[in-house]
């Protein structure tokens, strides 16, 4: 399982990487906005991608609309992970077909529960 | 002083007639002519100071009338000093968070180092042959025990490591707030730099060259995008449209069909 870790802050990433490890993905890379993402997820056979919505350049909901709209990524998992909480914000990331949404400030436990409902949808989906 | 030349000549043909009255030894006459004179020159004046002034005042009102000023000083600033001492929270609540968790496991460390120093010289002992039965059943007994709750120390040990994981969250989230703020205060800076061009009358650079105009204007312009978003919610600042748990998140998902 490769996984990619898109946020602005670096304290962010490592601490979603470490929870990541601590969950048993040891696989991760990660880049700090959607335009370093982008080509990362294009060449780089990612199996899951965790993003936050705020960064400069390219955002978050962004980054999850490039990922709908190629053909090569379109069914590749998105979590998003932010502090943005505005209910048409949820709304909107739902509707570009993001896979699990978190708001910071969050626990260990709620990201262990959104993936594995998120891989849960998934595995059923293709039963 | 659009009509500079008329009114020198005037001053001129004053001048004269006063230089005339004198020299003539009109005394009275020559009073009256610089009476008329010195009541010119006053006039001028007034006329100036009477158009500074106007002008100030339209400055003034320009300034006040300003929406972007007005809601920076009634909503803007209050909200910027509310999410500072939000940050001071935040960061306040992460230290002592990570000081506790180094606090509870430093312990449980210093007495599994402890009792692994034991069970070593123990050991050693028995190695040398050095050991007698009943000295030996002890030491398996004690080694019993420390196999099983070191194992429960350790993971105490990883849930504290945990937190202090999780207690670094204050770094983004105040980070955010942090850049909001900075974009306020050198909006405001900017505001004040035209205050005092317009207070001084001089034409100063409204903000530094063209090059920094442009970087400005590239900064503004992300700035401005990024306050377009809500980020991070500080308690009492809420905003209206914004649902306040995870698990207000995971409803509205799944009204979506989540």
């Amino acid at each position: 399982m490769k996984i990619l870790v898109v946020d602005d802050f670096s304290t962010m990433r490592r601490i979603i990487k470490n929870l990541l490890r601590d969950l048993g993905f040891t696989n991760t890379t990660d880049a700090d906005d959607g335009s370093t993402a982008l080509p990362m997820l294009q060449g780089g056979n990612f199996d899951f991608l965790v993003t936050d919505w705020n960064m400069p350049g390219m955002t978050g909901i962004d980054l999850l609309k490039a990922v709908r709209a190629d053909p090569s990524l379109q069914s590749l998992p998105v979590l998003m992970v932010t502090a943005e909480q505005k209910r048409e914000q949820i709304v909107e990331a739902a509707q570009a077909g993001v896979n699990g949404y978190i708001v910071k400030p969050f626990t260990a436990v709620t990201l262990k529960e959104k993936i594995d409902k998120i891989f849960e949808r998934i595995e059923s989906e293709k039963a | 002083m659009a009509n500079n030349s008329e009114v020198d000549n005037e001053t001129l043909e004053r001048a004269r007639e006063y230089v005339k009255q004198l020299e003539l030894g009109d005394a009275k006459q020559a009073d009256l002519v610089l009476g008329e004179l010195t009541a010119l020159r006053e006039s001028q004046l007034f006329n100036e100071l009477g158009r500074l002034t106007r002008d100030f005042h339209e400055a003034i009102n320009a300034f006040n009338s300003d929406d972007r000023m007005a809601s920076m000083a009634s909503d803007e600033m209050p909200d910027a000093r509310e999410r500072l001492t939000y940050v001071i929270t935040k960061t306040d609540a992460a230290a002592h968070t990570t000081l506790n968790a180094v606090e509870t496991a430093l312990p449980i460390c210093e007495s599994l180092d402890k009792t692994l120093a034991d069970l070593n010289e123990a050991w050693e002992k028995f190695l040398s042959k050095e050991m007698g039965v009943s000295e030996f059943r002890a030491l398996s007994a004690t080694m019993k025990d420390f196999f099983s709750s070191s194992n429960g120390d350790l993971t105490a040990v990883k849930s504290n490591l945990t937190e202090i994981l999780m207690a670094q969250d204050f770094q983004d989230i105040t980070g955010q707030i942090i850049k909001r703020v900075i974009t306020l205060v050198s909006e405001v800076e900017k505001s004040l730099v035209e205050l005092v061009r317009l207070g001084s009358g001089l034409s100063l650079p409204a903000a530094g060259s063209d090059t920094e105009k442009d970087k400005e204007k590239d900064a503004e312009k992300s700035a401005k995008a990024a306050a377009e978003l809500e980020g991070p919610q500080v308690p009492g600042l809420e905003s209206d449209s914004i649902v306040n748990s995870q698990d207000d998140v995971d409803d509205l998902l799944s009204s979506l069909g989540f």
